[in-house]
């Protein structure tokens, strides 16, 4: 077994610096590595571009590093839910790249797989095509995106072990497995790290070979965004 | 002329039994709430659930089960989660049947726009995008005119486009229409509102061919 096992995010995080290209898991507040986030606040590290679904909320996951300009371009799919975020898009201090959902999710698993580019339908016609190369396959359009080039993928996961072998829960899986190995380093934190072979092997989700660090995360809050309930009848 | 909640049961009336469905936000994840219990249909949400149930009873929300407008659901057996490369993988493999999404513009060709008010809104697109370059059968749920009562059916979209030739129909709160032969074709009549009512709020062409009935919901 290679150890992959750090004690604490500090160590996880180690070889940080300004100016580096990140992806971070999570779809919305669900997923999100929050100790890895909440650890690039207090280093202030700055400069970063990060690839990630959405941006967080104005107070939590990415929101957190956008309150203290530390980012300095966001690769998304969607941002609503941040006032803060939108502020520093329309006057210009953040850039911004917005594409497709799907083109995200597979740009970042075309580099973990070993993939220079895709084919994708998605955008072709709008402004994301713009400037890139287009390919008629079989009479329909396809646009050429590109694999993306990260220094770290933070991802988080339910369960892991000292392996890097991960399993996620429920809808907060969503990129966290597409980003495991998509960057040189691949830090992933977990709500409990269990010794080594009690995981079944049939039920890992990812193997450690793509994991170089994993952590117990301290404390999650898991927020919820959007809470929805129905009566009892 | 129809609700937010009567677009919804209308569109329900397009769910087949057997369909894997993906519904937008606003309007359509509504539709769910009027599908048929006679007719097995299956729910997909692009952050990575397939067999969404309804919402949780209070105090069984799960941060970890979500949907794609970050609402806490619950799942119904058979249910599976998976990430984010495989869910796109259903939506540009053509394996989602059916595709029910909100729009601020559509135009006769087809087109739809709903991600982008340059210099004003900018949310994204998030899996839009994904989902009309491929779905082969998309409904575009939405009110026939905006808040200022300008159409919203138009010769030619004025935003960003989300995608190209790719809207086949439109369930608004005055009519159910259809994109042929670069315009849209009425089918239906919202209970109660005229044809003349729904030209006046049609800006792109609209195609009359012969009585038009009333929907039946």
């Amino acid at each position: 077994m290679i150890n992959k096992k750090v004690a604490h995010v500090q160590d996880a995080l180690k070889g940080v610096t300004n100016n580096m290209t990140f992806m971070l898991g999570g779809f919305g507040l669900s997923g999100i590595p929050e100790n890895a986030i909440a650890e690039l606040v207090k280093l202030g590290v700055n400069g970063l571009t990060c690839i990630s679904n959405n941006a967080g909320v104005d107070d939590f996951g990415l929101g957190l590093l956008l309150q203290k300009k530390q980012i300095k371009k966001m690769i998304s799919s969607y941002v609503g839910e941040n006032d803060e975020f939108e502020r520093q898009m329309l006057s210009g201090e953040l850039d911004v790249e917005l594409i497709p959902q799907g083109t995200l999710a597979e740009r970042c698993r075309a580099a973990q797989a070993g993939f220079p580019a895709i084919f994708t339908p998605a955008g072709y016609g709008t402004e994301v095509a713009e400037g890139k190369e287009t390919r008629e396959f079989d009479g329909k359009m396809y646009v050429l995106e590109h694999a993306f080039k990260a220094d770290y993928a933070f991802v988080k996961a339910w369960k892991g072990d000292a392996a890097g072998n991960l399993i996620f829960k429920g809808t907060a899986r969503n990129f966290n497995p597409n980003m495991c190995g998509a960057a040189k380093i691949t830090v992933a934190e977990v709500e409990e790290l269990v010794p080594v072979g009690e995981l079944d092997p049939n039920q890992i989700h990812i193997p450690g070979i793509f994991v170089q660090r994993i952590f117990q995360g301290e404390v999650y809050e898991k927020r919820i965004e959007q809470r929805t309930v129905r009566q009892r009848s | 002329m129809l609700d937010k909640n009567g677009i919804a049961k209308r569109i329900a009336k397009e769910v087949k039994d057997g369909y894997y469905v993906n519904l937008g936000i606003g309007i359509p994840t509504l539709v769910a709430n009027y599908v048929r219990d006679d007719i097995e249909v299956e729910f997909q949400s692009e952050n990575g659930v397939l067999g969404m149930g309804p919402f949780p009873f209070e105090g069984e929300e799960d941060a970890d089960v979500i949907n794609a407008g970050k609402q806490t659901i619950t799942t119904l057996p058979g249910a599976s989660f998976f990430d984010s490369a495989m869910s796109f993988s259903m939506i540009r493999g053509k394996h989602v049947d059916l595709t029910i999404l909100g729009a601020m513009e559509v135009a006769q060709n087809g087109d739809i726009a709903n991600w982008k008010i340059p210099g004003r809104m900018v949310k994204g697109m998030g899996g839009a995008m994904d989902l009309v370059a491929s779905a082969e059968n998309i409904i575009v749920a939405m009110m026939h005119t905006n808040k200022h009562g300008d159409s919203k059916l138009l010769k030619q979209c004025t935003l960003p486009l989300t995608g190209v030739g790719c809207v086949k129909r439109i369930v608004t709160n005055l009519a159910v229409l259809e994109i042929v032969n670069n315009g849209f074709k009425l089918i239906e009549r919202a209970p109660g509102v005229s044809v003349e009512k729904i030209k006046k709020a049609t800006e792109g062409l609209l195609i009359i061919d012969g009585d038009i009935p009333e929907m039946d919901i």
